[in-house]
């Protein structure tokens, strides 16, 4: 298991590791680098707090007001939720 | 977290049908989403809408051939992908998602180890930290953006990922590591800085 003894050769599994889709054998390997490595864990740390910045980013997903009537109209919709347009 | 992918089969064939009534209320359940997908690809307002308009008028036209092998939320995303792609080819230079993209010339780059998670909670919702955000990710080139669009950004899973893009998983999983990577650098860089402001300040 020499190839995972550094921690550039754990960098790219960190992502999987997050994801909870690293495979079992080198989830162990690598969390007994972290309890070691002081340096892994802040990567891995500031790894995780930049994705769930993003995913906090992402959250905001409502249509504008004006882009929503004016996609409706565009498509000659009947907005269901948006007030009463003609057609 | 997709709420709108799940559809029932009634639904999806009243679509098919040309059904108005269904269709609006298709527009109505996935139209914020891809809007947010055109700012994050296309960085302004006017390009998203546009890209927006044009997915919906594609996908009414398209719609009876639908042929039911994926959601149709994923279909649709596919769609607006497509959308996002030419007028990404319009306003720059030729841009490729599929498998031949030029990949990043990450080299072996020296790894930023400041643990700047300690910052104030208010540091990371600022207005500025935000533009920030969306800096680092118009940083990345298309087809690592797309990647962390659909899987970090939107939260589709790698699968649906792979679909919109029609690319493999496992080029889905090389191009999000890339991408977190190189946006976690990108943060480093600023909240170094903001660690010195605060540091300052004491």
């Amino acid at each position: 298991m020499s190839e995972y003894g550094h921690c550039k050769d754990y960098l790219a599994r960190f992502s999987a590791y997050i994801d909870g889709e690293l495979q079992p054998e080198l989830c162990a390997l690598l969390e007994a680098h972290l309890q070691e490595c002081e340096n892994c864990r802040v990567v891995l740390n500031t790894l995780q707090k930049t994705i769930d910045l993003y995913h906090v980013y992402g959250s905001e997903d409502t249509l504008p007001e004006q882009i929503r009537s004016r996609l409706f109209a565009r498509l000659k919709l009947d907005d269901p939720a948006g007030d009463a347009k003609d057609d | 977290m997709i709420e709108s992918k799940e559809f029932s089969v009634a639904f999806v064939d009243q679509l098919m049908a040309g059904d108005r009534q269904a269709f609006s209320g298709l527009v109505d359940r996935t139209s914020g989403r891809i809007y947010n997908l055109g700012l994050r690809m296309l960085g302004n307002p006017q390009d998203a809408e546009d890209m927006l308009q044009e997915t919906y008028i594609k996908a009414f036209k398209a719609l009876p051939g639908f042929e039911k092998r994926s959601s149709v939320t994923t279909w649709l995303f596919r769609i607006a992908v497509n959308e996002a792609l030419m007028l990404l080819r319009k306003s720059r230079n030729i841009v490729h998602v599929d498998g031949y993209a030029r990949e990043e010339e990450d080299g072996e780059q020296d790894l930023d180890i400041v643990d700047w998670c300690c910052l104030p909670e208010h540091e990371f919702l600022s207005e500025e930290t935000l533009v920030m955000l969306t800096r680092a990710a118009e940083q990345l080139s298309p087809a690592l953006r797309m990647v962390f669009i659909f899987r970090d950004v939107q939260g589709f899973s790698t699968q649906e990922t792979a679909e919109i893009l029609q690319i493999n998983e496992d080029t889905v999983k090389t191009r999000l590591v890339r991408a977190r990577l190189k946006l976690r650098a990108e943060l480093g860089d600023y909240f170094r800085e903001r660690m010195k402001g605060s540091n300052s300040n004491e």
